[in-house]
């Protein structure tokens, strides 16, 4: 065991899988000598070489599409988007091909990509630097899409991630990279895919979460536990799919709900997951679908984004609302 | 203030211009201007292209009365481009990796797909790309098989693979897509083994060559890539199996991407789902391509030589078209692409939500 940042974490994983299959390849826009803009992949060129870890042009579409081409001959690529705003560019790449490959050959053919990518705000960054973008990918059959909100998540998820034969959109929360460590097992471990986590047990409302969410939920659920309201914080994990399971067996006991996301609150996450419970657990429920999520404005870069973010104090107060309904 | 400019644009653009005249070996009067090359090929390889012309050239009349007649799906006219699709395919080696682009399914079905599964392609059935060949389905994305086509050949060349390479098609539309700079860029930086081939049929569906760019050839969008290219007569099945030969040796020793343009021609329409080329093409600028026509022009060479009749091509075209026939029957007979199949090949392992609609949709599907 050791203590490990978010960032610390991936590099970890990163490290194991390039160790574990010579097949594995990473590269993207200033990860070699540089390590990443972050950092993550520091010290990894050095340990496997140019051939393994290595800078591209930079062209997003043709990182993805580099990937795909690699992934069609049996390497296990894991391109890196510098910032999830660049994804526009390789959208193509991302949903039209990689994510349909394995549909097309009927599996004979498949690229099995794990693209890795920074995003999330409140770290005061450029524009196109912090948006929560998963709501563009989440919709796209063939893709997976993980979010992480703890270095030990972090780690397993990755190499879960890898090692799937399907393709995964990785998204790593910036705020976090560096904000909370973990004690994590230092070899090899993985976390499941598709499979949301109970992360604090709850009688009387359920907190749905994810990414950096999670954090604030859990501290929402301090708050509301001073006042003896006792919240089930999940964590999504995996935001397509989701795990409607795990949500629906937390409301036979809570009976209530609130689902939280840090991306803007149309046509996302969110939203999908309160139309599942509508659809196959409303009577579980005694009470309104609670949401919290961001405004439906354009990300507000750097000034705006520390009230426009959601934090723990709406997630308590859409709680209480929900409570004495 | 000077008035004088210190850069002479224009002769800058001038020299742009100024083209070394693209690569033939027969002419459009089917006389030899390179002997030398013309002389490498033997009577059985000049009758071989023939015959691979001619095949396409009943593909094409085949696979459009079937589409008249209701039979088909999605299908891009070849006619006119037999000698720059055989040409450059035939050049290539089992081996190699193909991506296609949607106009390029003859290629595929000479690199090693059968007939019956591009037309279950055209149609949308996944049998149709089960094929043995090394190669993508064809791309509909006009400039994406650049980029994947970079990263076959770095695969290609991480693996160490010997006598191998990856060749991708796009058209003169493509070349305006970004993605085609990006794939040829990619592919100079890592100095992969990819073949460009940019065939210039002179039409995106209605948009003229000359609105596509203002670059005096499609060549020369290599250069900014640091990729040698060329233009090659697309009507001169010799000129662009040489060309397309001489770049995947080029290739194999080492040397990085090629980027060919083979000059060419559409003469129907771009998609058999119904535009109609007499919007934006005139009579007049479709008779002089005819008369450069690939079948004829090689055609004259083996009458001369007394190699070709007309009875031959005949029943060659019969015998072809036979089998088209018995390809498409074949593709009726396969098996009707469920839904509930069509969920389970989205991903490896289902989703827990795609389980349920699998088991929903064996159900009814049990019932029909």
């Amino acid at each position: 065991m050791s203590k490990k940042t978010y960032i610390q974490a991936i590099t970890d994983a990163l490290d194991i899988l390039l160790e574990d299959d010579p097949k594995t390849l990473i590269f993207g826009e200033d990860v070699g000598k540089n390590g990443g803009v972050f950092r993550t992949t520091q010290g990894l060129q050095d340990k496997y070489g140019e051939d393994r870890v290595f800078d591209t042009p930079l062209a997003e579409s043709g990182i993805l599409g580099l990937a795909t081409g690699l992934g069609l001959k049996g390497f296990r690529p894991i391109p890196e988007i510098q910032f999830m705003g660049f994804s526009f560019e390789a959208i193509d790449q991302i949903v039209g091909q990689q994510a349909r490959m394995r549909f097309r050959f009927n599996g004979k053919q498949i690229s099995p990509v794990t693209i890795r990518t920074p995003y999330g705000g409140g770290t005061h960054t450029a524009e196109m630097h912090a948006d929560n973008l998963e709501n563009y990918f989440t919709g796209a059959p063939g893709l997976r899409v993980v979010m992480p909100s703890n270095p030990y998540d972090a780690k397993g998820l990755l190499i879960s991630s890898v090692e799937n034969n399907d393709p995964v959109l990785f998204m790593e929360n910036l705020k976090l990279y560096r904000s909370m460590k973990d004690d994590i097992p230092d070899g090899k471990y993985t976390v499941p895919l598709d499979k949301a986590n109970v992360v604090r047990e709850g009688t009387d409302i359920t907190l749905v979460a994810y990414g950096a969410e999670v954090n604030e939920a859990k501290k929402a659920a301090d708050t509301l536990a001073e006042n003896n309201i006792s919240a089930e914080v999940i964590d999504l994990r995996t935001v397509s799919p989701i795990d409607t399971e795990t949500i629906f067996k937390s409301l036979e006991k809570t009976h209530k709900v609130v689902v939280v996301q840090e991306a803007q609150k149309m046509a996302g996450v969110g939203a999908q997951v309160a139309s599942a419970i509508a659809e196959d657990a409303i009577l579980s429920l005694n009470a309104p679908i609670g949401r919290v999520a961001a405004p439906n404005s354009v990300y507000p870069f750097a000034q705006g984004e520390d009230y426009w973010i959601p934090g723990a104090d709406e997630i308590v107060e859409k709680a209480n609302e929900i409570l004495n309904y | 203030m000077a008035n004088k400019s210190v850069v002479d644009f224009e002769a800058i653009k001038k020299d742009l211009a100024d083209l070394p005249k693209p690569i033939q070996v027969l002419d459009e009067n089917s006389n030899v201007v390179d002997q030398e090359t013309f002389d490498s090929f033997s009577d059985d390889d000049l009758v071989e292209f023939m015959k691979k012309m001619v095949w396409e050239r009943a593909l094409h009349e085949q696979t459009m009365n079937f589409s008249r007649q209701g039979r088909m799906g999605f299908y891009a006219p070849t006619e006119g481009e037999e000698a720059s699709e055989m040409g450059t395919v035939l050049a290539m080696k089992k081996q190699d990796y193909l991506l296609p682009a949607y106009r390029d399914v003859p290629q595929l079905i000479q690199h090693g797909a059968t007939v019956t599964e591009a037309y279950l392609w055209s149609r949308g059935h996944v049998l149709g790309n089960e094929y043995e060949a090394n190669s993508m389905m064809p791309q509909i994305i006009i400039g994406a098989a650049y980029d994947e086509a970079a990263g076959v050949g770095l695969g290609i060349k991480k693996n160490k693979e010997e006598d191998t390479i990856a060749f991708t098609y796009t058209g003169d539309g493509g070349t305006s897509q970004g993605d085609s700079y990006e794939g040829m860029n990619f592919a100079g930086a890592f100095q992969t083994p990819t073949l460009f081939i940019v065939q210039n049929n002179g039409f995106a569906i209605s948009t003229p060559r000359a609105k596509q760019t203002a670059a005096p050839s499609l060549a020369q969008k290599a250069v900014a890539a640091g990729i040698p290219s060329v233009q090659v007569d697309g009507m001169d099945i010799l000129a662009c199996y040489t060309v397309a030969k001489a770049a995947r040796d080029y290739m194999v020793a080492g040397n990085g991407p090629v980027m060919i343009e083979t000059l060419t021609y559409r003469y129907g329409a771009h998609s058999s789902a119904g535009d109609d080329p007499k919007r934006y093409r005139t009579e007049d600028e479709v008779k002089p391509w005819h008369e450069k026509d690939p079948l004829i022009r090689l055609r004259k060479v083996l009458e001369d030589k007394g190699l070709w009749s007309d009875e031959q091509e005949e029943k060659l075209v019969d015998e072809y078209k036979a089998s088209f026939k018995d390809a498409i029957k074949e593709a009726d007979e396969a098996p009707k692409d469920k839904v509930s199949d069509m969920l389970k090949r989205t991903f490896e392992i289902p989703t827990p939500e795609m389980r349920k609609e699998i088991e929903k949709f064996e159900a009814k599907e049990s019932n029909e």
